[in-house]
């Protein structure tokens, strides 16, 4: 590895942090989304669903967590595929710096991004009468998926930014990823589905990290499903990266 | 240091079915202007992307700063700086910024001194702590420049560099460029204009169809052509004179 790899990337994520700072449009756009399925599922069709919980706002929650993630991370693409379409990408790479660290500032501004969004959205659900008697424990548990879950997509990003040929195609990637939420248990308990549908949802990625996270906030056992949900994050992380990083060495040879 | 700057031997790069270099062969002495023209497609910024280390070769070799670009690609990004077709700056960060970031990526010291030592020399003071997205097209040209003098690198590759400017902003372009290479600096510039070839360069060589056609000095490529003959005509103004004049770039007499 470069000497240089770490003060690289320290120094392009400084640029792309600015870009954030500066246009904050990014965090609202990513955060309007899940703040109005939130809205609209607690006081509109909340009322008629039936999840055996006496809060459906608790129960809403680690769903719409989700939904966060998956619509904040075409940023990633999108400022990636910027990058490349501008030719700042190949100033870089042209330049003797440590030329992965141009790929990880990306991955850990959308971290940092995503993390914000996150914040965001959980002081929106406490107003609205979200709550957790979890301590600090549950909470880094709950910090922990959401960051594993959050690397495992930005890197999926990382694909279309780096192969996109518009900027459309750089972020409608992410249109299947946000509801993906909606065929698992995070809106309903996928006990009412028919037949197929539920054993789709039952066995697809959102429903054991919902059902995780869910457990962690009401302070309940999380039994098996957070080896199923850390299984799928980390599972999906190494295949992402590895055809990031097949996609990334494709392009700057 | 009797060993060129750059030295291309049998280059060739195709695209699929494309043959795109058909054996490029290429010598820039140290400290001078090489302008390397041809038309669109000609397979100019594949030679840059090449020596940049941008992109791989089929065949033949290419060393840079005495660098191999294939086996030793660290020391030759140390070596050189790409301008590339387009002004690769950030928008969202202001002039100063842009500088500030390639500095510190250059690893050097002081990085804000060096930002504004080329604020200044390239007319940008007044505009650095504005963001780029703000620049005009010479501006934003003069900022990528500027970006690519940072950590003095011997060898600079300009591509088409005054692609899309106006008259003034080219102007200003070739300035800087003149201003490189008396500072000792082994410009390489591909172009599409002949005037700017003709303005600018020690040498320079044609690209046609993969391959070097031609390569000389200015003179010895106009005897390649029967000798001129004398006419009197009379002394029209180009529009480019008419142009300079009514708008006014009585500042940069030192242009023809």
């Amino acid at each position: 590895m470069n000497k240089h790899f770490f003060g690289d990337t320290a120094v392009l994520l400084g640029r792309s942090l600015r870009h954030i700072v500066r246009s904050p449009d990014t965090i609202i756009t990513t955060v309007v989304t899940p703040i109005a399925m939130l809205l609209l599922f607690v006081y509109v069709l909340g009322g008629a669903i039936n999840t055996g919980t006496a809060s459906y706002v608790n129960y809403l929650v680690p769903g719409i967590l989700i939904i966060t993630i998956a619509s904040g991370i075409s940023y990633t693409a999108y400022r990636l595929f910027q990058d490349l379409q501008g030719g700042i990408f190949e100033r870089f790479q042209s330049m003797p710096i440590a030329r992965a660290s141009v790929l990880w500032a990306h991955v850990l501004t959308s971290l940092v991004a995503n993390l914000i969004s996150l914040v965001v959205v959980l002081l929106v659900a406490l107003v609205m009468g979200f709550r957790s008697g979890t301590g600090v424990l549950g909470w880094l548990a709950v910090a922990g998926i959401l960051v594993l879950f959050t690397l495992a997509l930005t890197w999926l990003a990382v694909i279309p930014g780096l192969t996109a040929s518009s900027v459309d195609g750089a972020s409608g990637f992410a249109y299947p990823l946000i509801f993906l939420p909606f065929i698992s248990s995070a809106f309903v308990p996928t006990e009412s589905m028919p037949g197929p549908v539920r054993a789709f949802a039952e066995n697809q990625p959102v429903t054991s990290i919902v059902d995780t996270l869910r457990a962690l906030f009401a302070e309940q056992p999380v039994g098996s499903d957070i080896w199923t949900a850390l299984a799928w994050c980390v599972g999906i992380l190494v295949v992402t990266v590895a055809f990031a990083m097949r996609t990334y060495r494709r392009r700057i040879s | 240091m009797n060993e060129p700057a750059i030295r291309l031997r049998g280059l060739e790069k195709s695209y699929k079915e494309l043959r795109v270099l058909r054996g490029v062969d290429l010598d820039v002495a140290r400290g001078s202007i090489f302008a390397l023209l041809g038309s669109n497609g000609a397979g100019k910024t594949t030679v840059v992307r090449i020596l940049s280390t941008l992109l791989k070769t089929d065949a033949g070799s290419a060393t840079v700063n005495g660098f191999d670009v294939a086996t030793q690609g660290g020391d030759v990004r140390r070596s050189i700086s790409l301008t590339g077709q387009f002004a690769a700056v950030d928008e969202i960060l202001t002039g100063r910024e842009n500088l500030v970031l390639v500095a510190r990526l250059r690893h050097l010291r002081n990085p804000g001194t060096i930002a504004d030592d080329l604020l200044a020399r390239f007319s940008l003071t007044e505009a650095g702590a504005r963001r780029v997205g703000t620049y005009s097209g010479g501006m934003r040209r003069r900022l990528d420049i500027a970006m690519s003098l940072i950590g003095d690198p011997p060898v600079i590759f300009l591509d088409e560099p005054t692609t899309g400017l106006d008259p003034q902003a080219r102007l200003e372009v070739w300035q800087a460029v003149r201003q490189l290479a008396a500072g000792g600096t082994t410009v390489l510039l591909t172009t599409q204009y002949l005037d700017e070839a003709e303005q600018l360069a020690d040498r320079i060589a044609i690209l046609h169809e993969g391959r070097i056609i031609v390569n000389g000095t200015l003179d010895e490529l106009k005897r390649l052509l029967p000798p001129a003959k004398v006419e009197y005509v009379e002394k029209q103004p180009t529009l480019e004179d008419v142009f300079l004049t009514l708008v006014g770039t009585a500042t940069k007499g030192e242009q023809r």
